[in-house]
């Protein structure tokens, strides 16, 4: 089996044992987390809070497979878009309150997920890659074609943002971040909790060394496909919010741009960590938002330097380089690897 | 008495070679059976047919009666294979106990349970101390297995083998690269094991072949060359110059 650099874990053991042992930190983080999300919108413009909380989810959907499974998946813009378009058009013609028009997105992208998924997994490294490259782009012409329904090039118009007749959030971005956000809040602890489960446990030992699972009677390729339908329901969830929160649904979301600078977000920010997804998107928004509104034209240059730099000075990502230098020095303090246990 | 496994003309050709050519090896229920022979003589590649880890380009296998030519290697392990590999092949960020947990889930449904706890895989823990306990890997139980030395991974693998609880178990050179006194222990430990189940196994070091092996199968060039007890076999003319004589110089 080939496994690309990228997905390979780091040689020197993964830090989850030791910081899954540590649970007082791990709600420590969880504490802050939380903090940090409900005082975004107070220092930064509501929008671009809710742009970084849904990219956050969309970069985590896409670790469970990049980071866990092992799989490089530059496809996910399919999911992204196809749940943006459908979210929508259920909130445009049902005028169903937002919450209901996302899960209805979320939905479809599982169920686009199905087949594409199926196909897939049965190519590993990067012919897995551009067989969801692939897909996507089939996706992104019908999105382009299929302009009675979608809008074609000119994208979907006017999505309204219905919460059962409450003004405040229909109409103000700032409270709509506060409806909003427990959806998203909802799809990261749904990662955290995939990721931490009797079937995340095989997703490693997949990533790991696959054959190896199938020895051990795992039919690996059907735990290959329900992860990549969980993490396009994951992306459907993010994808959908973001809809709603500009209103609008651009062509954009469903082209193969969306899906590497999700690859960016979570490589950004240190696959195999799931925190590492919030850390990315964080950095890449703000980035962003910051050189756009300094006038500056290169602002995909400047991303991509920090990328290359990242990569380079911390192959771990960010937050994944951050929980290293932590677990290393508590390893050498205490005496020996073996943990505490649970 | 029963065949454990049976195979019929089986034959693997890679592009022109024929790795193994024409096998008909029987496995008697019960017994040890080790595979010899040179180093490409097919022994790596006869395990990887009878797991489904390759499917056979002709000829036909079956386990316990049951046919399993070109099934895949978890159908294979679910009808009651496990192998242990060559290569040491492990989880390397998962613990010791976290990969027997592994094994013990194996055949059952419950690995796609994706939202429960992971702790419920600590059901097994009476279980995973036990085969933890057997191997000496039990202070080790925590320890990330891409820490472990390399005995103590050797050991693993045999606890993962051992948790799928299989009537016929395959080790492929259960003690390559260790110390006198792991192989030793190694061969006491697959002694136990061996009660009540079918063990084949490949290995170089013909002590271990001696005081293991009910019956010795020598393959060279991808064909058996002869077949029998272990004294009967050693003693065999074509098996001295094609085999033991190089071994017992090296």
């Amino acid at each position: 089996m080939t496994q690309s650099v990228i997905t390979q874990a780091p040689a020197d053991g993964a830090d989850v044992a030791v910081a899954a042992s540590n649970p007082r930190l791990r709600w420590i983080l969880l504490a802050a987390g939380l903090v940090a999300a409900l005082a975004l919108p107070w220092f930064v413009y509501p929008p671009v809070a809710m742009d970084i909380v849904a990219l956050a989810l969309f970069a985590i959907a896409l670790d469970i497979l990049l980071g866990y499974t092992g799989l490089l998946s530059f496809g996910h813009a399919a999911f992204w878009g196809s749940s943006a378009y459908v979210t929508g058009l259920i909130a445009t013609h049902y005028g169903l309150p937002f919450p209901v028009a996302v899960i209805g997105g979320a939905v479809f992208a599982m169920i686009l997920a199905l087949p594409i998924g199926y196909v897939s997994v049965r190519r590993s490294g990067i012919y897995f890659a551009m067989v969801t490259l692939a897909f996507a782009q089939m996706v992104y012409f019908i999105g382009y074609q299929w302009s009675d329904l979608t809008g074609g090039e000119n994208g979907l118009q006017g999505v309204p943002r219905s919460f059962f007749g409450i003004e405040a959030v229909e109409t103000d971005s700032f409270y709509f971040y506060y409806a909003a956000l427990p959806i998203l809040l909802f799809g990261m602890w749904a990662a955290w909790r995939i990721v931490h489960s009797p079937f995340g446990r095989v997703l490693v030992s997949i990533r790991d060394n696959a054959p190896r699972a199938r020895a051990l009677g795992y039919e690996v390729d059907k735990y290959k496909a329900v992860a990549f339908v969980l993490s396009a329901g994951l992306t459907g969830l993010a994808g959908g919010v973001f809809a709603i929160s500009h209103g609008f649904v651009a062509l954009t979301e469903l082209h193969w741009t969306t899906s590497g600078d999700v690859v960016l977000m979570t490589v950004l920010g240190g696959i195999g960590t799931l925190w590492g997804g919030i850390v990315g998107a964080f950095l890449t928004v703000m980035l962003a938002d910051y050189l756009a509104s300094s006038g500056f034209h290169g602002i995909d240059l400047i991303t991509g330097s920090v990328f290359v730099l990242v990569v380079l000075l911390f192959r771990r990502g960010v937050w994944g380089t951050v929980r290293h230098q932590w677990n290393s020095r508590r390893r050498r303090r205490t005496t020996s690897g073996e943990g505490t246990g649970r | 008495m029963r065949a454990a496994i049976r195979t019929r003309a089986l034959t693997k050709v890679f592009r022109g070679f024929r790795a193994v050519d024409e096998v008909d090896l029987e496995v008697r229920e019960g017994s040890v059976h080790a595979l010899v022979g040179p180093n490409g003589a097919g022994k790596t590649t006869l395990f990887n047919l009878l797991t489904g880890f390759l499917s056979p380009t002709s000829g036909t296998i079956t386990v316990l009666d049951e046919d399993v030519t070109g099934l895949p290697p978890e159908r294979v392990a679910r009808r009651g294979v496990a192998r242990s590999f060559q290569i040491t092949s492990l989880f390397d960020t998962l613990t010791s106990r976290e990969h027997v947990e592994l094994a013990l889930q194996g055949h059952t449904r419950h690995g796609f349970r994706f939202w429960r706890s992971e702790r419920l895989l600590g059901r097994h823990r009476a279980r995973v101390d036990e085969l933890l306990e057997q191997v000496g890997l039990m202070p080790l139980a925590d320890k990330q297995a891409g820490l472990l030395a390399y005995g103590q991974k050797r050991a693993l693998e045999l606890a993962l083998v051992l948790a799928l609880d299989p009537p016929v178990m395959l080790l492929d050179e259960p003690t390559a690269g260790m110390g006198i006194e792991d192989v030793d222990r190694t061969i006491d430990l697959v002694r136990r094991l061996a009660a009540g189940r079918t063990v084949v196994f490949v290995d170089h070091n013909m002590h271990v072949v001696g005081s293991l092996a009910d019956r010795v199968t020598v393959l060279q060039q991808g064909r058996i060359l002869a077949e029998g007890g272990y004294d009967e076999v050693r003693t065999d003319e074509r098996v001295i110059t094609a085999y033991l004589g190089e071994a017992e110089h090296a």
